[in-house]
């Protein structure tokens, strides 16, 4: 190839990636098919593609999913994706998960440890202030932080603090968290999207009903289920918050979601309808974010219930399931396969060198031979309104288990009540769980022997052996080959078959950029595209 | 006319009656649902901990017949209670969304009653011809489709190909009439398109059962022109079940939007509804059921007076 055809031909990629035609993925495939290496080509992405300058102004109108009329302003129940886009935007929390997944500061400027990890300092943005103007202090901090504590707390994210048995102040801007154990994640799980900083009232209690914040922006109107209006907060204390204003428009139905994205009626979308992606593709004017998350669908078996009590016939079962298959035929490509191990490559201190388990029918039967049977009749459990699919999911893996003789049972399940009545009531079941944001949080919540919500009833002395002790390490190198030591005894004696991990998957007017990568922890950037994001002209 | 406030009184009261009924047969209904609301509320990620101190705040370790007669009492005195889920006053949740409901309803009615009804004497007038059958045949495949289907066919040819109505019905309460009639007009659309057909049916079929009466024959053999015939003298005969098929359609516009109201993302009581029983919001439930129940009382109690009021043999009895 000439010198000036591959400028040209350079140029002309670099125009339609910045018009954004096309992801970083696909930029890097092209640029090599065109005869640049590979790191050149990277290069290229980040110098001159992806680092367009964020402009200011713009008033951002987003079609939010799952926003119901039901939903309040109350941390302590947050639940619905419409409430977790809105309090990234309107409050703000000590840390944050930056957009290439690792942990950032957000009203706290920097966290130390004491060396057992049982005693944690935040240090807080002393410039950071509410939209009524009050300064946000220490009594602030503990105030919200003690909202999710305690016998009387109705809050979901208690347990996340139990460990924690004492706040303090130490000045108007350092609180000092006092730990029963030593827990090297606590930064991590101030991220959380239920912890979010309230002004304090005179009683120790937090003022969540008035729906100030210390967000970028400022609530101006807000009707639940409807739609929510908000405008820069000027004393805002951190870089971003580009738009203008933000507008938030609860689109439940995904034809009406994806009609006003078409019509421009919203610049951006929480969700897309994986069926109908494909044509939205096709859309000049539009580009569709598919991102990998932590968000795991499970298959947990009773470790204690006949036939499952057997080893031999989980891993049979773990055998036996064509991951690749249901990523391609259920989630349409928008999904990374998993390894019956509940750590998502985008969690830190994700092991990288574990091979994946393939689909294996002659091992399959050779395990379940190895328990004495010649076949086996098992019940799957399932509901469309865990994940839409669901139910085709589990008819798609009870003929991938036909060939290695497994009879699977597939057992459509009422939409209502699911959580009450199925889940950790029958003995397999079909599960879908939110992201957590590091091993440890989902581990100890679902795989830990004695936690409420071990929903494989799962036992393994080591594994718990070594969570505990991996929660309190402070060396990283060490801690990840306690992780990956705790991935391998899950995946070749746990009772969790894990399909994939689905990724979130929305759009956005293709006038609307971002930064070269995507957060994992929820839709739209997780949740801070009202802060990250930009219109360009 | 003393025997019609009489019929209006004896009628309201066997209403209230039907009311207290069906407020019970709700909360049963509601009882009977899988989860409760702690569950509903606090999701998924809810521990028996948490459960246990949601459902004391809410007061539901109470047994269901107290809670029921604690909530009859609220009501027969005005006080319809809070939702369980947001504390907000039932009131001010629902009296937005059926203010919006009910616009929705009158604008899609004042389009398509007089539409259904010239239709229906055009019709029965030009019976048997071209004009009938093609007039019948639209307005029966429109109201054979569902209503999310023709409310895509009109967002795809009104909204997506010409751009000239908007998707989504976004409403809010300081927008001017002009505004709020053209964001609504294709839901609007998409109801009279539904109901049409009902009603110019039942016109033409009132009507021209009338047209072998002897009194007709006489108007006719005098010389009265067709299309006097039928207004003149047949329609007001007719007036009776034509009213009757209306009101059970404006029962219809405010009771049976929710699909509409989801195409277009309209917010109108129906989706209030929907969002509140997958919550096991009971107060909510309990108000917007009762609304549906009463908005079908009135009307078919307006009908019945309609149709007494229509007809002097009625209004004058011996």
């Amino acid at each position: 190839m000439t010198d000036h055809l591959k400028r040209e031909m350079k140029e002309a990629l670099i125009r339609d990636a910045k018009t954004g035609g096309m992801s970083r993925r696909d930029f890097l495939t092209y640029s090599v098919a065109a005869g640049m290496s590979v790191s050149a080509a990277s290069g290229l992405w980040t110098s001159d593609v992806s680092a367009s300058t964020p402009e200011r102004g713009g008033k951002f109108r987003i079609g939010v999913h799952d926003a119901n009329t039901s939903d309040t302003h109350d941390p302590g129940t947050y639940l619905s994706v419409g409430q977790i886009q809105l309090a990234h935007t309107h409050r703000s929390y000590l840390t944050e998960i930056t957009p290439e997944n690792g942990l950032g500061p957000d009203m706290a400027t920097e966290w130390s440890a004491s060396p057992d990890a049982m005693e944690w300092t935040f240090k807080l943005a002393e410039n950071a202030t509410f939209h009524d103007g009050r300064k946000f202090m220490a009594k602030d901090a503990i105030a919200s932080l003690n909202h999710h504590r305690g016998e009387e707390s109705t809050s979901a994210a208690k347990a996340l603090l139990d460990s924690v048995v004492d706040i303090k102040a130490d000045g108007d801007h350092t609180i000092v968290m006092t730990l029963n154990q030593g827990f090297a994640d606590l930064p991590w799980v101030m991220a959380d999207y239920h912890l979010t900083m309230l002004p304090a009232n005179d009683d120790g209690t937090i003022d969540w009903e008035s729906g100030i914040g210390a967000g970028p922006y400022k609530i101006v109107g807000h009707e639940p289920g409807i739609g929510t209006e908000l405008v820069r907060h000027d004393g805002w204390h951190r870089e971003g918050a580009y738009f203008d204003s933000i507008e938030f428009i609860a689109l439940n139905d995904p034809n009406a979601r994806q009609t006003a994205l078409i019509t421009g009626d919203v610049d951006s979308i929480t969700s897309v309808d994986l069926k109908t992606m494909a044509l939205l593709q096709r859309n000049k004017n539009l580009v569709v974010d598919n991102v990998p998350s932590g968000s795991a669908i499970t298959l947990p078996m009773f470790c204690d219930t006949a036939p499952f009590d057997n080893v031999d016939v989980r891993l049979a079962l773990k055998y036996a399931i064509d991951r690749d298959d249901l990523v391609e035929k259920i989630m349409f490509g928008t999904a990374t396969a998993g390894d019956d191990y509940h750590v998502s490559p985008g969690m830190p201190y994700a092991p990288t060198d574990i091979e994946r388990r393939p689909y294996d029918p002659d091992k399959a039967m050779f395990h379940l031979k190895k328990a004495g049977l010649s076949s086996l009749d098992v019940s799957l459990s399932a509901a469309d309104s865990v994940l839409p699919g669901a139910v085709d999911l589990v008819v798609l893996y009870s003929e991938h288990a036909k060939k290695a003789g497994i009879n699977i049972k597939p057992v459509r399940e009422a939409n209502d009540g699911y959580w009450a009545d199925v889940w950790m009531k029958k003995p397999w079941v079909f599960v879908k769980w939110g992201a957590r944001p590091t091993p440890d949080n989902m581990l100890t919540l679902a795989y830990k022997d004695d936690a409420p919500w071990n929903e494989s009833r799962w036992q393994n002395a080591r594994f718990n052996e070594l969570l505990l002790q991996a929660k309190a390490e402070l060396n990283d190198t060490l801690r990840a080959e306690m992780y990956r030591e705790m991935c391998m005894l899950a995946r070749d004696d746990g009772g969790t078959v894990i399909p994939f991990f689905a990724n979130f998957v929305y759009a956005r007017n293709k006038n609307v950029a971002h930064s070269d990568s995507l957060s994992s922890a929820w839709e739209n950037d997780g949740g801070r595209s009202t802060h990250r994001w930009w219109f360009t002209s | 006319m003393g025997d019609v406030l009489g019929i209006v009184a004896k009628r309201l009261g066997l209403g209230l009656l039907t009311l207290l009924i069906i407020s019970a047969l709700i909360f049963i209904a509601v009882e009977l649902l899988p989860g409760d609301i702690a569950q509903a509320v606090l999701g998924q990620g809810a521990t028996e901990s948490n459960l246990a101190a949601k459902r004391a705040e809410l007061g539901l370790n109470d047994p269901a017949p107290v809670r029921y007669l604690r909530w009859l009492g609220g009501a027969v005195t005005g006080d319809f209670g809070v939702s369980l889920v947001s504390s907000e006053s039932v009131t001010e949740a629902i009296t937005p969304r059926f203010k919006n409901t009910l616009f929705l309803a009158l604008y899609a009615a004042a389009i398509a009653v007089p539409i259904a009804i010239g239709l229906g004497v055009l019709v029965a007038l030009f019976r048997n011809s071209l004009f009938d059958r093609v007039a019948n045949v639209l307005t029966l495949t429109s109201i054979s489709s569902p209503e999310f289907f023709l409310g895509y066919i009109l967002i795809l040819y009104f909204s997506v190909n010409t751009g000239w109505f908007p998707s989504i019905a976004k409403v809010d309460p300081d927008m001017g009439m002009a505004e709020r009639l053209e964001r609504t007009f294709l839901p609007a659309l998409t109801l009279v398109l539904v109901v049409v057909a009902h009603m110019m049916r039942m016109t033409r079929a009132a009507i021209i059962n009338l047209l072998a009466s002897p009194y007709i024959e006489m108007a006719r053999l005098k010389g009265t022109p067709a299309w006097k015939v039928i207004v003149k003298h047949a329609l007001p005969n007719s007036w009776a079940p034509i009213i009757n098929v209306v009101a059970l359609n404006l029962a219809y516009l405010i009771t049976g939007v929710v699909l509409v109201e989801v195409v277009f993302v309209y917010p109108g009581i129906g989706q209030l509804l929907v969002d509140s029983v997958s919550k096991r919001d009971f107060p909510i439930v309990q108000a917007c059921c009762l609304i549906f129940a009463a908005t079908f009382i009135l009307l078919n109690l307006a009908a019945d007076i309609g149709s007494i009021l229509t007809n002097p043999r009625l209004r004058h009895p011996k």
